[in-house]
């Protein structure tokens, strides 16, 4: 009676184990599935971001980086910069605006200062900073090394 | 009877014994006291289910789902296509009505103690279908991809993504990669047009075997007025006043989307800045308005993930409610819980006020 118990336990052991691992195989397969691998190209990415001409003082453009938007920026009396332009609070698109001469989240208010800084509203970080490189009138940015 | 004679009858009868199907709806009642009427919103949820598959289905013959093709196919829908407006202008009415129906219907079974033993799973279940139209209405809104929806969408999946450990795997999963792009699209569509379908109409069916199984609940206050005798019959009488009751929301509904078409708004652009006045539906402002209270962050996390998990905690409770409120099965229902289904709902219904007021 005993050994017919135990050769049972071991059969729905076999059978139990086997229908997890099985079901775990392909648990993970989906899981790593469902999200897509990285483009891959956004490492050492340089794009033209605008000519000089394009970019008056007290302006700025939303420009395309890899498959995110950025800023780039030219403050009134300051340096060109550059930042990923994904508000750190809930990823909105942010914006330059002119009356306030610095870099504005439309979603809920949130403020950024020229330097990417979050200086009011409910942004928690500042924004990515990129890298403008300037090659004769025109205005390259990358990610910063 | 004559009818059941009849060489059709017998035919089906010899096979699939319809008779005892007839006999079980001829002994199906409802209860009969002051609280009757709400009863007639889990067939108002059912009736805008059915008007919602039917006009998908429509809407399906013209949509396309991609970033160059989706605001197009639909502006096409509207614009050109006859009636085309008039179904889409229901579909979107419907699911509004149907998120509201679903509303009034878990709260009238909350304040009536429905979810009391033994009727727990079927408590289980609505809560579920909540869920699950919750979900319907969110990814249906990114579809027409306009640059409200696109920005909304932005701003949920990042909700999302600030939950607690797997947060960041389902927002991602959700948007097929970091940021709401064509797969995201793609995604919600099949999240809207398949995988939430098929999930919601099993449990549904779940949802109405149980009702069936069980009979309707009483609330515990009219359990001793109403008697056997005095409930009402299900078919034809229930079920024909639930009939006028769903011609009167089909009058609704074509009135709204006659008077008070839904924007289609522009087209969105995924490398354009947000516009101001970002709004998710209705159903949601209660949330995103209650998070823009919150400061920055809270001793040690940030404000969004404490609103978050207070949110989730809130879901949590309507859950388990049935097991937290051991007193109405014994027939004591505890005023507490009345007092906390109040507070939900006046907390809810002032957000959303302040979410269309304020903004
Ligand atoms: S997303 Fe920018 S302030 Fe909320």
């Amino acid at each position: 009676m005993e050994r017919r118990l135990s050769r049972r336990m071991f059969s729905n052991l076999l059978v139990g184990g086997g229908l997890l691992i099985w079901l775990g195989t392909i648990l993970q397969a989906i899981f790593r599935y469902v999200i897509p691998p990285a483009s891959g190209q956004v490492g050492s990415l340089s794009v033209l971001a605008a000519k000089t001409t394009e970019l008056p003082p007290n302006s700025g453009k939303i420009v395309r980086y890899g498959s995110s938007p950025a800023i780039i920026v030219r403050p009134p009396g300051g340096e060109v910069r550059a930042f990923l332009a994904i508000c750190t609070h809930l990823a909105c698109t942010v914006q330059y605006r002119d009356d306030l001469a610095h870099i504005w989240c439309a979603c809920h208010n949130g403020h950024f200062d020229l330097f990417g800084r979050n200086v009011s509203g409910p942004p928690p970080r500042p924004l990515e900073e990129l890298q403008v490189v300037t090659r004769g009138n025109e205005f390259f940015i990358s990610k910063r090394a | 009877m004559k009818t059941q004679n009849s060489k059709v009858w017998q035919w089906f009868e010899e096979r699939l014994r319809i008779s005892e199907i007839v006999r079980f709806l001829s002994h199906k009642t409802v209860p009969r006291h002051r609280y009757t009427a709400w009863y007639y919103f889990g067939g108002v949820v059912l009736f805008l289910f059915g008007v919602q598959v039917f006009t998908g289905i429509l809407l399906l013959m013209y949509y396309t789902p991609t970033p160059e093709a989706a605001y197009e196919s639909v502006r096409f829908l509207v614009g050109e296509v006859p009636f085309g407006w008039l179904i889409r202008n229901t579909h979107s009415w419907a699911a509004n009505l149907f998120v509201l129906a679903c509303f009034c219907h878990m709260f009238s079974a909350y304040f009536m103690r429905a979810y009391r033993k033994p009727r727990e799973i079927t408590w289980l279940t609505g809560f579920l279908l909540l869920g699950l139209a919750l979900g319907f209405g969110f990814s249906g809104y990114l579809l027409p991809w306009n640059e409200l929806a696109f920005f909304a969408t932005r701003v949920g999946t990042s909700i999302v993504s600030t939950v607690p450990l797997l947060g960041g795997y389902i927002g991602e999963t959700l948007k097929g990669g970091e940021m709401v792009t064509g797969l995201t699209l793609s995604r919600f569509f099949g999240i809207h047009v398949a995988l939430l379908p098929l999930i919601a109409v099993l449990v549904l069916l779940l949802h109405l075997a149980l009702i069936q199984r069980q009979g309707m609940s009483e609330p515990i206050s009219q359990q001793h007025h109403s008697s056997q005798e005095e409930a009402i019959p299900f078919f034809p009488h229930f079920f024909l006043r639930e009939a006028m009751v769903w011609l009167g929301i089909m009058a609704v509904l074509l009135a709204l989307s006659i008077l008070s078409p839904w924007e289609l708004g522009t087209k969105a652009d995924p490398f354009a800045s947000a516009p101001a006045g970002i709004k998710p539906e209705w159903y949601f402002t209660y949330m995103s308005q209650a998070l823009k209270y919150l400061p920055g962050r809270i001793l040690l996390w940030e404000g969004e993930t404490v609103g978050i998990v207070g949110f989730m905690l809130g879901g949590l409770y309507l859950l388990l409610v049935p097991l937290l409120d051991r007193g109405a099965a014994r027939g004591k229902p505890n005023p507490i819980f009345t007092i906390i289904g109040v507070c939900i709902i006046l907390f809810m219904v002032v957000m959303i006020i302040l979410a269309y007021t304020v903004g």
